[in-house]
């Protein structure tokens, strides 16, 4: 049941995209998401933000209206049996000290978010709690087991409107994601604003640009049939146009995912979305 | 035998004339928009352009621009204009200058510099010191754009 969006896979690709965002709407289980919202007063030239769900074929879209035909929820159920697994030298899983992980509601909206003067992330959190609380070995910044909880824990904010923190202690941070985000790369000698800001909407090669928003991480894409975490989509938009990548979990790639996720606030959580 | 050591020689010094005449990136000539010579002193090949054109591992320029003499090639990009009639717009020398580096031709472009092997950031190992096309592919797709008339 779950597989069976597999099989139009094919066709998907065939399928050519629409010119602009399309005006189709997102509700999941009854409820309306935000895919479409003012753009936030920090945003130079860009009135309005949308979701990259609104620039997927119709296709694509429809597998995230329902989580019986969302490919991602595979990975969720998996996340959840993780969520109980006893593991590390202090036998413990998450689920012996969180007690429902419905309390991490609103927890993905927030971050990256600053700690101690450091940008923390989602993954930072998780790990921190396996290597100092479980004795547990650390998980990969995008492995399998990293991403299935990623998801889990960010599903709990679906719905929720994306809100980080950008001033006080978080402005530096910022202010070096906003001008990695600007900062041309590779051979190709693209910045991030090249595609994502000055060209979204418009097709490139098979691709229907958007706005690169994070607001639906971790992502299963059809391309690889497995959940994304925001710091290997980076990657992979880096290696394209022939750039050698930042360090998942790095400070590069965590400042410029906070000014993304500033570029996208107010708009949905759609945790785990479906993109090709 | 002597006659093949001779003509081995003979091949040698072409050979080295062609690559002494090739210029290289950081060498090209820009002229008021337009380069006048050719990067390799050779004809460009138009139908070797038109594979480069499309090829995603080359020119990729399919990926930016729609291009209806490669019609039977899927999924045409409209991030540039359309290359149809470009002939009609541009001179030869103004084509090589644009595929060589546009960034010196439009202010800002997106559109890489394909003749460029210094001065960008980060790049793969693979590719670091390298330019996206050699001299003799700018050639070919210069020739080939040089085929793209409507008038
Ligand atoms: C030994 C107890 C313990 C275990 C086991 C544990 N955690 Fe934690 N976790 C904590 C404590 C204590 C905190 C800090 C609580 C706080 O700051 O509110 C925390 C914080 C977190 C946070 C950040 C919450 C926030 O709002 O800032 C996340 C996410 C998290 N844990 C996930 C996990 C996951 C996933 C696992 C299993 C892989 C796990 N934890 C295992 C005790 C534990
Ligand atoms: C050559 C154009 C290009 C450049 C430059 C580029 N990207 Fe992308 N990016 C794409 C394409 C194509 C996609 C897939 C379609 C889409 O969502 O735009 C994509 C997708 C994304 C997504 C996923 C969006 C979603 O809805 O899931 C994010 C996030 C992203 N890019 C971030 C970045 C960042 C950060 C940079 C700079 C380091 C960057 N991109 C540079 C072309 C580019
Ligand atoms: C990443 C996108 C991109 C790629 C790849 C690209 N171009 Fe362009 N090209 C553009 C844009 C955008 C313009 C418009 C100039 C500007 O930026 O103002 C342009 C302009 C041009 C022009 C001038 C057209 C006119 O009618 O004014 C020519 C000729 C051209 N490109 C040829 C090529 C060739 C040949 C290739 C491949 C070797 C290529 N381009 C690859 C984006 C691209």
């Amino acid at each position: 049941m779950k597989l069976k969006p597999i099989a139009v896979l094919a066709a998907l690709f065939t399928a050519a995209g629409a010119y602009a965002q399309d005006s189709n709407t997102l509700a999941i289980d009854g409820e309306t998401f935000v895919t479409e919202t003012a753009a936030p007063a920090h945003m130079e030239n860009v009135d309005t933000i949308y979701s990259g769900w609104r620039f997927r074929s119709t296709e694509t879209q429809a597998l995230e209206l329902d989580d019986f035909d969302n490919p991602a929820f595979v990975f969720v159920d998996l996340g959840l049996d993780l969520w109980d697994q006893v593991d590390g030298s202090e036998g413990k899983s998450c689920s012996s000290c969180h007690e429902n992980v419905e309390d991490f509601a609103g927890l993905r909206a927030q971050l990256p978010r600053v700690e101690n003067g450091e940008l923390v992330d989602l993954e930072d959190l998780i790990n921190e709690c396996r290597t100092e609380r479980m004795g547990a070995e650390p998980w990969k910044w995008s492995g399998g087991d990293m991403t299935a909880m990623t998801a889990v824990i960010g599903l709990q904010s679906r719905g929720m409107p994306m809100n980080v923190k950008i001033d006080g202690e978080a402005a530096p941070f910022w202010e070096m994601g906003k001008e990695l985000y600007y900062t041309p790369v590779g051979q190709l000698d693209m910045a991030c604003s090249n595609c994502h800001k000055d060209n979204y909407g418009v097709m490139i090669r098979a691709d229907h640009l958007s706005q690169g928003q994070t607001n639906g991480f971790p992502t299963y894409r059809l391309k690889n049939a497995k959940l994304n975490s925001i710091h290997g989509r980076f990657k992979g938009c880096m290696r394209n146009i022939r750039a050698k990548p930042f360090k998942e979990g790095g400070p590069e790639f965590k400042t410029l995912e906070l000014y993304l996720a500033s570029q996208g606030q107010g708009l949905s959580v759609e945790t785990p979305s479906v993109r090709n | 035998m002597k006659h093949t050591a001779a003509l081995a020689i003979i091949a040698a010094i072409y050979a080295s004339m062609a690559a002494a005449e090739t210029v290289k990136p950081t060498d090209v000539a820009f002229e008021n928009g337009a380069v006048k010579v050719s990067l390799t002193g050779q004809p460009g090949d138009p139908s070797a352009g038109r594979a480069v054109f499309a090829n995603r591992k080359q020119g990729n320029c399919l990926a930016c621009h729609v291009n209806t003499n490669l019609s039977e090639e899927s999924f045409h990009g409209e991030v540039g204009p359309p290359m149809d009639g470009v002939a009609d717009r541009w001179s030869e020398t103004e084509l090589r200058a644009i595929v060589s580096n546009s960034k010196l031709i439009f202010e800002d472009t997106i559109m890489p510099g394909f003749y460029v092997d210094s001065g960008y950031e980060r790049p793969l190992d693979k590719f670091a010191g390298k330019s996206i096309l050699t001299a003799q592919q700018v050639e070919d797709v210069v020739a080939y754009l040089m085929t793209l008339k409507e008038e």
